[in-house]
């Protein structure tokens, strides 16, 4: 039994009939609701609910408070790797794209740290391609020994592994996995992904399933919004959260908001994802689920990313350089994709304190692993 | 109002807080000394023990304010102790909260796990306050054990939803030859006036103070009722009637019994 199983009870199409057949009473009832179903989400991600946009960032607001109090915590990407066998028709990374790949040493790896380490960081996100033959779950390990004394939370973004390399990465040292499906339009999701492992939906959509099993602390989860309508992706990913709590009582959830956005030159979004859209989905996540972790990104602007502060996210990366060898030794290197927030980490925690809110940049400890 | 006397020390405050979700760590520290706890606990996971000018720890380095290291975020028992090890090396202290939650969600206290846990701890010299559910036999396995108090919950942590739990805090109160220390889900003053007045030894508070607007003053807010709330324990309170006095056939009929 996975998720891919449970899944072949919902159909795309019906769900995005269901929501958009969503009234004002359906939104009203949900806002007025302590526990949320599916159906009570479908509401808060409906065009009836845009309306109530200020009650339900209002309501995102305080559940944030009242289960994270005024805090935002802090990361940092270190991509070590930009080789990769898929040919995600939207990423920088696509293997038919002609460039040279970098893949960091154990040494280069340590230097970028230490450089990280200088803003202050103690939750480091490790990011790579897809690329099982020259970064597998081997280089992976030996990456994260190099890194386990610096930091306090190691997390990673990388191909999906297998049951066992999740354990054994997890015996040492790692926290976090952070894996999206990019779209759960199984019908389409070929057109995006034509070649390589991530080629195959099932495998994919399974792999929380195999993070689950090996008993990794927290699971992030999302899809890549502007590939299909981000009403019925993220009601796919909260269903497949809500399986997942269920299944995996002892895990941790976290929940990103990648947004494709147009860009001369490369891949154009097939549906637009508006920042209203994205604060509406933020604040649906929020009241569906107070105690999931939101996290949002440097592909943000400044602007956007102050005063979502305070209205649900809890999860914020900063400085982040996108391609291996960004914080100092290799600038040149392709980026995966561009960030919209380049401020400084200081720059950063400077701002979220003046917000009247508190850094974390450690909240974890290695006697918890 | 009594001193409440707790492993090897007297408190005169009978309000014990939590240092989470504050806006800041000057506001915490304002909001613990407006408090007046002399016991405040502090997640292992936030604190850099290593480092001796951590932000949190400085900002408690308060004349009357003891530390209580809490192991928040570990799931076994086996993490509990490691992490136990570490706060009194690190901290020197102790005391120890023990929360030991496998379930991220609704954090809830393991009883197995805890029983197990608070065992060794108890037999490795540490003071240990044990976060529970509201579980009277857990407690007093607790005590047999040996821990210094027994800290069941109102209501799930951070919920501020009151003492849901009512009835078992009764009976656990009744039984208990340690002190009770009634532990999350408090939301109001109010409610710890309630968890004062049914004989509760002291509360616990984080929630409820670090995420008011105004947490200095939600900190004194919940000093002064924790006193009310004690004072009125101590006082007695009258009983409760809703029997009217007037006379009745009930009433002519026990005047005139022989």
């Amino acid at each position: 039994m996975s998720f891919y199983n449970e899944i072949q009870a919902y159909n795309w199409d019906k769900i995005s009939e269901q929501i958009y057949s969503k009234t004002a009473v359906d939104v009203e009832l949900a806002l007025s609701k302590e526990k949320l179903t599916i159906a009570d989400f479908q509401a808060l991600v409906s065009p009836a609910a845009a309306p109530y946009l200020k009650q339900m960032v209002q309501k995102s607001m305080q559940l944030t408070q009242k289960r994270f109090g005024k805090t935002i915590q802090m990361f940092i990407p270190l991509y070590i790797s930009n080789s990769c066998s898929n040919n995600c028709v939207y990423c920088g990374f696509n293997h038919e794209n002609d460039f040279e790949r970098t893949i960091l040493t154990i040494e280069e790896v340590v230097k970028e740290a230490e450089e990280i380490k200088k803003q202050k960081f103690e939750h480091i996100l490790l990011v790579t391609g897809e690329d099982s033959r020259t970064c597998g779950a081997d280089y992976i390990q030996k990456v994260m020994e190099a890194l386990k004394d610096k930091f306090a939370l190691i997390s990673i973004e990388v191909q999906p592994l297998k049951t066992e390399e999740y354990k054994t990465l997890a015996a040492h040292g790692l926290n976090t996995v952070y894996v999206y499906q990019e779209t759960y339009n199984e019908a389409n999701y070929k057109k995006y992904h034509t070649a390589g492992m991530k080629s195959n939906y099932q495998h994919r959509i399974e792999t929380p399933d195999r993070i689950g099993q090996a008993g990794v602390h927290k699971i992030g989860l999302g899809c890549l919004l502007g590939l299909e309508d981000w009403r019925v992706d993220s009601c796919f990913t909260a269903l497949h959260l809500e399986y997942l709590e269920r299944t995996y009582w002892q895990t941790k959830y976290s929940i990103s908001f990648p947004r494709l956005r147009p860009h001369a030159g490369s891949f154009e979004p097939n549906f637009k994802t508006s920042q209203k859209d994205l604060v509406q989905l933020i604040a649906a996540y929020r009241l569906f689920r107070e105690q999931v972790e939101l996290s949002l990104s440097t592909r943000e602007e400044p602007k956007f990313r102050d005063n979502m502060l305070k209205l649900g996210a809890t999860s914020y990366s900063a400085g982040s350089k996108t391609n291996p060898g960004g914080y100092g030794q290799e600038q040149e290197s392709l980026e995966q994709f561009s960030v919209h927030d380049d401020r400084s980490p200081a720059e950063i925690a400077q701002m979220v304190q003046e917000n009247g809110y508190e850094v974390v940049w450690k909240d974890w400890g290695s006697f918890m692993q | 109002m009594s001193d409440l006397l707790l492993g090897n020390k007297t408190f005169s405050s009978r309000l014990f807080v939590g240092t989470g979700k504050f806006s800041s760590n000057q506001e915490m520290q304002q909001a613990v000394e407006a408090s007046g706890s002399e016991l405040v606990t502090v997640a292992l996971k936030r604190v850099d023990i290593d480092d001796k000018d951590d932000n949190m720890l400085k900002h408690l380095d308060i004349p009357q304010v003891n530390l209580l290291p809490n192991t928040s975020g570990v799931r076994t028992a086996k993490e509990a102790i490691f992490a136990a090890e570490l706060a009194r090396e690190a901290l020197e202290t102790n005391w120890l909260k023990l929360e030991i939650h496998p379930d991220p969600k609704y954090l809830l206290p393991d009883s197995e796990e805890t029983l197990k846990a608070a065992e060794e701890l108890v037999k490795k010299g540490f003071i240990v306050l044990p976060y529970i559910q509201a579980d009277p036999i857990l407690c007093k396995k607790l005590e047999d054990v040996g821990t210094a108090a027994v800290m069941p919950l109102a209501a799930p942590i951070g919920s501020n939803k009151g003492l849901r739990t009512l009835d078992f805090l009764d009976i656990i109160i009744e039984q208990s030859n340690i002190p009770v220390v009634v532990d999350a889900g408090l939301g109001a003053p109010s409610h710890a006036a309630w968890a004062m007045e049914i004989g509760a030894d002291a509360v616990l508070v984080n929630t409820a103070i670090a995420v008011s607007p105004n947490p200095i003053a939600m900190g004194e807010a919940f000093k002064k009722a924790v006193e009310a709330g004690r004072m009125a324990f101590e006082a007695k309170l009258a009983h409760a009637t809703t029997i009217a006095n007037a006379s009745s056939p009930l009433t002519s009929f026990l005047e005139n019994l022989d």
